[in-house]
């Protein structure tokens, strides 16, 4: 999509929503160096939201849209539950679909924008639950994966079905005492980076949202690699606060004390040879320019 | 977004022209060519300018669903791959209309049944997917036999769905289907039914449009939701979601837009009338006796008509080509003389039937049956038994039938 389009016929400005006057007017769409950093600065790409106050997702959700390396011209495919309340707040395209089949969806998508748009680039992100995404969806999870198909698929980890109130869910830490796990969940935690790796992704990070400039950057590699290589896989953990029996404002220390190197979301991270050397050269690109641009710099003082 | 330039005349990659589909299926020249159903269907996809098909194996469109598959080989097909069930095929092909592509995919059976979640999803998504039903048996214990039990299960979804006769009503009325569900005022899918292996395994003579002609592309900027493709602008879609909000407006919101789908399926009959010459075509109306049917029993209605006619009962015949848009004037009109009407069906529940006693007045004249159901062939003969039987006359136990 060209910046071009969203332009306002100028007669018609005012009476546009006030959402849409900023989008066109401060919106980072285009912006090369857009990341987290301009959360704040503008309404865009989110800038309320309905989740509970705290809520992890919600830090999760701003931290990856604002990461997009090409909102324009990115869509997003979501499934049914807390992310299904956000998604019609968040100036992208995003589909709805049913649950489970967000994986399925994003590959006829995918496919479609290849055949009408070839030589363009349009990249589709995935971002479901962990029920979706590991339990229900767990079939088109992998199948994709199987087919290469080049998108991003994003999972908030909260190891349990949040929104229909704390179910067990298939990523649920063994043990864990839930509704529809009356005596502790009896098996363990689903071990999906591994089986993505194993499955063909080239890019498989597993971390929290305690820092938005790890997630800026793994969302970013993601992408790229997607575009270019094959699929990608991020599992955040986004806990639900309410149904871990947390306050609003223990979100963040929930995640810092599961990141530690001995719990279950110390950050791992897996990349395919291919995607490394295609992530090198991305690198030495970025270093070229920056050296660029501040000779430039130095010339023009 | 939409240049607003006709295609009309030009030529696309495999050199066919993209031609006026009014005169490419009314005007132009026809080959007459010797096909399966299934051969067919390719034929039809072949001059459809489809951007994307996904299949899947299951009896008996795994056939058709294979042949697409020799078209993308040849470059007719944008995309084509197989999915890895009936229900991701199924969100697949969604993912695909989503994002703006002219979308087609077959089912057959308990694969329709296993997608079933999908369709009602299509339709509210107002998603102009083309999805060709081979009709089989559904239930336990297995069969793999013609069954036309599972368009029950469809007609309630917001879909359109036409059941076809012949391998010729497929061919043309894929092309046409397509014409019908992408007007912007419809842009809903279509289930195409036909009875499998009567229709999809036979060979018939079947009048082909040239080659080198193809329908003109798909154009999702005339859709009435928006396209997936962030070519138009990304304002935020809605500040309040439909879901999860415990409030009067979200189900307002919901009852309303499921009421425009079924308005939209009532709006697809004008133009489907337009395509197809009607929704029902009918024969000797005025007789006291009438065979109202759809699919392959219409075929064997006609046989039935004949042998009737050799013992001196007249009989007339309505063929029902669509059941959504539902042809209740239609068929109010043309059964107002009958005193008895017949439906002959290829399933156990004889919905047909039914749908017909909701529809006209003295609804006691229909005759639900015969059926047969679980892939066995409805000879004529039970056809003009059940007549027979119906008026008081003699009948032929079927078990004397060719002694």
């Amino acid at each position: 999509m060209s910046k071009e389009r969203i332009k306002i016929a100028p007669e018609f400005f005012e009476i546009m929503p006030p959402e849409y006057q900023d989008l066109v007017q401060r919106a980072t769409f285009g912006k090369e160096d857009r990341g987290w950093k301009d959360i704040g600065t503008t309404k865009e790409l989110i800038e309320e939201h309905s989740l509970c106050a705290g809520c992890p997702e919600s830090m999760a959700f701003r931290y990856i849209l604002a990461s997009l390396p090409n909102p324009e011209d990115t869509v997003m495919v979501g499934s049914t539950g807390c992310t299904s309340l956000v998604f019609p707040h968040v100036a992208v395209h995003n589909i709805h679909s049913l649950f489970g089949n967000q994986n399925a969806i994003a590959s006829g998508l995918k496919r479609a924008l290849t055949v009408r748009f070839p030589g363009r680039i349009k990249d589709v992100v995935v971002l479901a639950g962990d029920g979706a995404t590991v339990d229900i969806g767990l079939d088109m999870t992998l199948q994709a994966w199987f087919r290469q198909e080049k998108f991003t698929t994003i999972c908030f980890d909260n190891e349990l079905y949040a929104n229909t109130g704390g179910q067990e869910s298939g990523l649920m830490q063994k043990g864990f005492v839930a509704k529809m796990a009356p005596v502790g969940k009896t098996f363990e935690k689903v071990r999906l980076p591994e089986i993505a790796r194993e499955s063909g992704c080239h890019y498989v990070v597993q971390c929290t949202v305690s820092k938005p400039s790890l997630v800026e950057k793994v969302v970013r590699n993601a992408v790229f690699v997607a575009r270019e290589i094959g699929p990608t896989y991020l599992q955040l953990y986004t806990p639900c606060i309410l149904e871990i029996g947390k306050n609003s404002m223990e979100g963040l220390q929930e995640m810092r004390d599961s990141e530690k190197p001995t719990e279950r979301f110390a950050y791992r991270e897996y990349v395919s040879d291919a995607a490394k050397q295609f992530l090198a050269e991305l690198a030495a690109k970025e270093k070229e320019k920056k050296a660029a641009a501040k000779q430039l710099a130095a010339q023009e003082a | 977004m939409a240049e607003g330039k006709s295609v009309i005349g030009t030529q696309n990659k495999k050199g066919q022209t993209y031609t006026d589909p009014w005169y490419m299926l009314h005007e132009a020249p026809r080959t007459p060519s010797f096909f399966t159903g299934s051969e067919v269907i390719k034929e039809a996809i072949r001059r459809a300018s489809c951007d994307v098909m996904i299949a899947y194996p299951i009896t008996p469109q795994s056939e058709a669903a294979a042949l697409i598959g020799e078209l993308f080989a040849e470059g007719y097909v944008g995309d084509y791959f197989r999915g890895e069930s009936e229900f991701a095929v199924m969100s697949e092909c969604a993912g695909a209309a989503f994002g703006g592509a002219r979308v087609f995919t077959t089912t057959a059976g308990p694969g329709t049944m296993r997608a079933m979640e999908n369709f009602p999803m299509w339709a509210g998504a107002r998603l102009p997917i083309q999805m060709i039903v081979t009709c089989r048996g559904i239930n336990s214990p297995l069969s793999i036999q013609p069954d036309t039990l599972e368009i029950s299960y469809l007609l309630n979804t917001g879909m359109l769905v036409w059941h076809a006769e012949t391998a010729q009503d497929f061919f043309d009325w894929i092309l046409k289907g397509y014409m019908v569900a992408e007007e912007p005022d419809v842009h809903l899918p279509l289930a195409l039914c036909c009875d499998g292996f009567f229709v999809t395994h036979t060979k018939d003579v079947v009048h082909l449009t040239p080659a080198d002609m193809c329908l003109p592309p798909y154009d999702p900027y005339r859709s009435p939701v928006p396209c997936m493709d962030m070519e138009c602008p990304p304002v935020r879609m809605m500040r309040d979601p439909f879901v999860m909000k415990s409030n009067y407006i979200s189900y307002a919101t919901h009852a309303s837009w499921q009421q425009e789908v079924w308005a939209a399926v009532e709006r697809s009959r004008k133009h489907t009338i337009h395509w197809l010459n009607g929704l029902i075509d009918a024969e000797n109306t005025d007789a006291d006796i009438l065979i109202v049917t759809s699919g392959t029993a219409v075929s064997q209605g006609r046989e039935a008509i004949r042998l009737l006619e050799d013992e001196g009962v007249r009989c007339g015949l309505v063929k029902v080509k669509t059941l959504r848009p539902w042809p209740g004037d239609e068929i109010r009109e043309a059964t107002k003389h009958a005193k008895h009407i017949f439906v002959p069906e290829f399933n156990v529940t004889g919905w047909l039937a039914k749908e017909i006693r909701a529809t006209i007045p003295n609804s006691d004249r229909v005759h639900a049956g015969p059926h047969v159901c679980g892939g066995m062939t409805m000879p004529p003969e039970i056809i003009v038994s059940e007549i027979k039987t119906a008026l008081g006359m003699r009948a032929m136990s079927l078990a004397g039938r060719g002694s």
